[in-house]
């Protein structure tokens, strides 16, 4: 699908401070959590305190994106978040990510949830609703503060952290040129209503899963553009580990090159809905002006979302300094230990619970 | 807390919002709807301009908490403290993201948006201002 006019106005990310090692995780479980690590290209993951969710990441995200884009939260017409850990099971996130940066009450909002692709498909209406002239700015976040249970694979990837893009007509740090979707019914991973922790297909959820999605989607906007991929400077993928994103890079015939900026999952662990898009804002941290950008978003269940961006000449005057870099949240942390992470969590059974 | 009393107070636990006097330029949080300091209170009435926090300020004094208020065990020991803010108004707030050994006063804070408490595992979760330290960057593990 081609896109005329549209593109990101201003971006922001936030990921918590606190960190845990594959390491620590495995000697609680009797696992070589080392050699876990290295085969899921994890170093650490992000957690979150337990005075956050994904209504304070969204928020703290979309006011850096505000600052550096010197936004009116007025002019803010729809604001979507999409999260598979919204806190509550009815009352929207998006309603107060909203009233906390003033935008309220002239705009529509709504949370979406498509596992870990719900921010990029909140992008696609973003820049539907700008498009066609309905809104002046649109937000579109993407953010979680994901579990996996205690003992499971997830447990050493799944961590905290959301990116929050201003969609609108200009000013525009970055053009996007064309999305594309290709979506099925691949049921690889998945939370029953009232269900704790999700559970998955193991194996299942690569080839026909994430691989599968990823490597079509890819492909079709490629041919839709008429593009291939040493055309692109950078390209982001999901990233629910390391691994994954590299394999489907060079499936593609991308090199590590390209890459390096959009692959963060290796220090933060998989932020589930904001990891494409932390993703992005670290390449859009680095960016300059022509640069174009391929991204590549993937939720289970299963659907991919890919982007054609440009980066425009707005980028070298783009106020990037504001709010922590996305490269700082990779270098820095506190480290915790697994007892720690636990409590954090909500791990552990209190008298009377 | 009933859920309308703290609906009514997000403007301010949200989003820092507050009150200047059009005289003598001071800022009240919470906003007021006059003007105490100026000697004839009552030409302030209806003109107090309403106004944000910049949610930059400094620790003026602080205690570290170790017997925790209900909702707050999962983060004992934590810190509370009384932040002046750079536009005036002294605010009592959590520190948070920092060990309670490096709080000292003159710290240098601004306002992190966090999830203040929950009203049970069913109830309503009350959200609004701590304050972390202006800049820090622990290296990763």
């Amino acid at each position: 699908m081609k896109a005329a006019g549209v593109g990101i106005v201003s971006y922001g990310t936030y990921v918590p401070r606190y960190r845990i090692t594959p390491d620590e995780i495995g000697k609680v479980w009797g696992v070589d959590g080392k050699a876990m690590g290295k085969n899921l290209n994890i170093h650490s993951k992000s957690v979150p305190s337990p005075d956050e969710d994904t209504i304070t990441i969204s928020t703290e995200a979309l006011r850096v994106a505000i600052a550096r884009g010197k936004i009116d939260p007025r002019d803010i017409g729809a604001l979507y978040v999409g999260s598979e850990s919204h806190p509550y099971a009815v009352k929207p996130t998006a309603t107060v990510v909203a009233q906390a940066i003033g935008a309220t009450p002239s705009l529509t909002a709504a949370d979406f949830e498509f596992a870990c692709k719900a921010g990029t498909a909140a992008i696609q209406v973003c820049m539907g609703m700008v498009s066609s002239g309905m809104i002046k700015y649109g937000v579109a976040i993407g953010s979680d503060t994901s579990q996996g249970a205690p003992g499971d694979a997830l447990e050493y990837s799944a961590s905290a952290g959301g990116g929050a893009f201003i969609i609108g007509k200009g000013p525009v740090i970055a053009r996007i040129d064309a999305t594309s979707s290709y979506t099925t019914d691949t049921p690889d991973f998945w939370r029953r209503e009232g269900q704790r922790y999700p559970s998955h297909g193991g194996r299942f959820t690569g080839e026909p899963a994430f691989f599968r999605h990823v490597t079509e989607c890819a492909k079709r906007i490629m041919s839709e553009q008429g593009t291939k991929p040493s055309d692109y400077q950078y390209v982001v993928f999901h990233q629910p580990n390391g691994k994954f994103p590299q394999r489907a890079g060079k499936m593609l015939g991308f090199t590590d090159d390209q890459m390096r900026y959009g692959l963060v999952t290796p220090y933060i662990g998989n932020t589930y809905s904001g990891a494409a898009l932390i993703g992005l804002a670290n390449v859009l941290d680095h960016a300059k002006p022509g640069d174009h950008v391929l991204v590549v978003g993937y939720g289970s269940g299963a659907g991919s979302d890919a982007f054609d961006i440009t980066v425009t000449d707005e980028i070298a005057t783009y106020d990037r300094s504001t709010g922590t870099p996305v490269q700082e949240s990779l270098e820095s942390g506190t480290p915790l230990t697994y007892a720690v992470y636990a409590k954090f969590r909500g791990k552990i059974r209190l008298s009377g619970s | 807390m009933s859920v309308a009393r703290f609906w009514r107070e997000t403007l301010r636990r949200y989003n820092l919002g507050a009150s200047k006097c059009p005289d003598c330029e001071t800022v009240f949080f919470p906003p007021r709807p006059v003007c105490p300091r100026c000697a004839v209170h009552r030409k302030s009435i209806a003109k107090m301009e309403p106004c944000q926090l910049s949610g930059h300020g400094k620790v003026y004094s602080y205690t570290i908490v170790h017997e925790a208020a209900d909702g707050f065990e999962m983060q004992v020991p934590y810190v509370l403290a009384m932040v002046q803010m750079s536009e005036g108004p002294m605010l009592t707030g959590q520190i948070v993201d920092v060990e309670p050994s490096q709080v000292k006063e003159g710290l240098e804070v601004k306002a992190s948006f966090r999830k203040l408490r929950e009203e049970g595992e069913g109830g309503v979760i009350h959200y609004g201002y701590k304050f972390a330290p202006a800049s820090q960057a622990p290296k990763a593990p």
